[in-house]
């Protein structure tokens, strides 16, 4: 079992579509993350910086961008990219500096701005990279395979449309009480089944939109956390950005095709997404019974109920009596997604991983309100993006 | 397809032309056998497996649904769409032999609501795109029986 690090400060620039350069987003998220630890910026020894790529040289610098916006300090730096995980990433990249000794107190930051619709590759006439190619060759768009996942739910387990508009409903209305999420109405399922289809099955209001956002945290030793006055901080107990393992069975963005099982013998091992969390829960030592409260990647509503049971809040097939029962509201027995979730955020890739760690501490500091989780003491959340990365944090106070 | 224009593939060396009996062109790991598409000829992706050679390796023509959409919005662009722009389905399609998923779009006329996980497809080639003088084929999955009464 790992050592814990604590998180001394969260911070966040609420999402939107602000159309302002991700610096700002992320320099506001991380003076606030500063201001919450009670710690000024020369204080931080390294900082870790979560790319965007669609911003620029400064974006896939970002650990040295964010430097250089609040001000050389001589601090160590790093930049992480890592798709949708890349929040993740770079706390684990500090987090490991912190065990490893090398540094006492480190800054994450992440933030993005987004171009408006569906996300794009990046540009050029590329023929030998696979995302480039799904949009030319299938018009595959991220969407697309969302939709696949969601009829193979139907099929396969009985979910329906309704259950997936229960999902949007119930995430609105945790979203309609969090002053960082973009979308802050609740909206009832009668409007989700008319908005227009995307991709069957999906309609407009179930699939994430893209957002500009920034999110921050400060982590520290344990040690240091004592020496500044943080009795009981909230700490990470694991952080896991595992990869696949083969053959991968499931199709993944931005593939063409699954691996191929013909070499392998024996029963298939876990799928990506259930080995996501898994490593996170054997890192910590804790299991998924333990947990309160969860922030899981809800790219659309029908991956929402996937991740109930990747991260193993209830077996496969289970997940749409979760839902009915609401269990899975804040108020319920294991509430999901209790800040909205990308439904109301619209996703800004590098900030994502970082703010569903600063929604489990608001949650398990019993500050988010409106939308708190009564006496959570241990949260998890969980992610994947394209190319096999993926993370799962998991934080307890 | 347009006897007028001159065909080419839009992705060259990824699938065979045979008009009657087109196939995806994958690789076969000579040391494990395990097979990829599009080939893979510098590694395998077995990790067990260190072989530098590989086969070419035409996939199975034929498969079964796993699931299955439709893009009612048009892509953004390297995607070149109908104007106006026509919506139209994508099949990820289990081949039993090779024990893989593979993606495809449908053939034009299929709707969403015409499949059912299961369905047996076929591969076919159909046009991607065109120029002036240009039509740029793709491979495309063709249902191999018709609709199926009373579905809905």
């Amino acid at each position: 079992m790992a050592e814990r690090v604590a998180i001394l400060g969260v911070g966040m620039h609420p999402w939107g579509k602000w159309g302002r350069n991700f610096v700002e987003y992320g320099l506001h998220a991380a003076n606030e993350a500063l201001a919450d630890a009670g710690l000024a910026w020369r204080d931080i020894q390294f900082v870790s910086g979560a790319d965007t790529i669609r911003n620029g040289y400064p974006g896939f610098v970002s650990g040295a961008t964010f430097a250089q916006a609040l001000g050389w300090t001589g601090a160590r730096v790093t930049s992480c990219y890592a798709a949708c995980a890349s929040g993740a990433t770079a706390i684990a990249a500090a987090r490991a500096q912190i065990l490893a000794g090398l540094s006492d107190v480190a800054l994450v930051v992440g933030a993005d701005t987004t171009p408006k619709g569906f996300f794009a590759p990046v540009g050029g006439e590329r023929r030998d990279d696979p995302d480039w190619l799904r949009f030319h060759l299938l018009g595959a768009t991220n969407p697309t395979y969302f939709a696949l996942y969601a009829r193979r739910r139907m099929e396969l387990f009985g979910a329906t449309e309704a259950d997936f508009a229960a999902v949007k409903v119930k995430n609105a209305r945790h979203g309609a009480a969090n002053p960082n999420a973009r979308y802050r109405t609740e909206v009832t399922a009668g409007e989700v089944l008319a908005s227009p289809v995307v991709a069957d099955p999906l309609r407009l209001l179930e699939i994430c939109a893209t957002s500009d956002g920034g999110a921050a945290v400060v982590l520290s030793s344990m040690e240091f956390a004592r020496r500044h006055g943080h009795r009981r901080p909230v700490t990470v107990a694991a952080v896991s950005t595992v990869t696949p393992r083969f053959p991968q069975t499931v199709i993944e963005m931005p593939n063409f095709a699954t691996d191929s099982a013909v070499a392998t013998s024996g029963e298939p091992g876990p799928t990506f997404r259930q080995s996501i969390a898994r490593a996170a829960y054997e890192e910590a030592g804790i299991g998924p019974e333990e947990v309160d409260v969860a922030e899981v990647y809800d790219l659309s509503t029908a991956l929402e109920l996937d991740w109930y049971e990747d991260i193993g809040l209830c077996k496969e097939g289970e997940a749409e009596k979760l839902l009915r029962d609401g269990d899975t509201a804040v108020g319920g027995r294991i509430p999901v997604n209790p800040s909205g979730g990308l439904s109301s955020f619209g996703e800004a890739i590098p900030a994502q991983a970082i703010a569903q760690v600063c929604e489990l501490s608001m949650q398990l500091r019993g500050q988010a309100s409106g939308r708190q989780v009564e006496g959570a003491k241990v949260g998890v959340s969980a992610n994947q993006g394209l190319f096999g990365h993926g993370s799962s944090v998991l934080v307890t106070r | 397809m347009n006897p007028a224009k001159t065909q080419v593939p839009a992705q060259p060396g990824w699938f065979t032309l045979d008009p009657e009996a087109p196939a995806l062109l994958g690789s076969r790991c000579r040391k494990c056998g395990t097979i990829a598409f599009p080939a893979e000829n510098a590694f395998c992706r077995n990790p067990d497996c260190q072989s530098t050679e590989f086969d070419q390796h035409a996939l199975s023509r034929r498969g079964r649904i796993w699931s299955y959409t439709d893009a009612r919005y048009k892509p953004p662009v390297p995607y070149v769409a109908t104007d106006p722009y026509q919506p139209f389905c994508i099949a990820a399609v289990e081949l039993a032999d090779e024990k893989m998923v593979v993606l495809g779009q449908m053939v034009a006329g299929v709707e969403a609501g015409d499949l059912a996980v299961g369905d047996e497809v076929e591969l076919v080639l159909d046009t991607l795109h065109e120029d002036d003088a240009h039509e740029y084929l793709v491979w495309k999955w063709r249902p191999v029986r018709p609709r199926k009464e009373g579905r809905g």
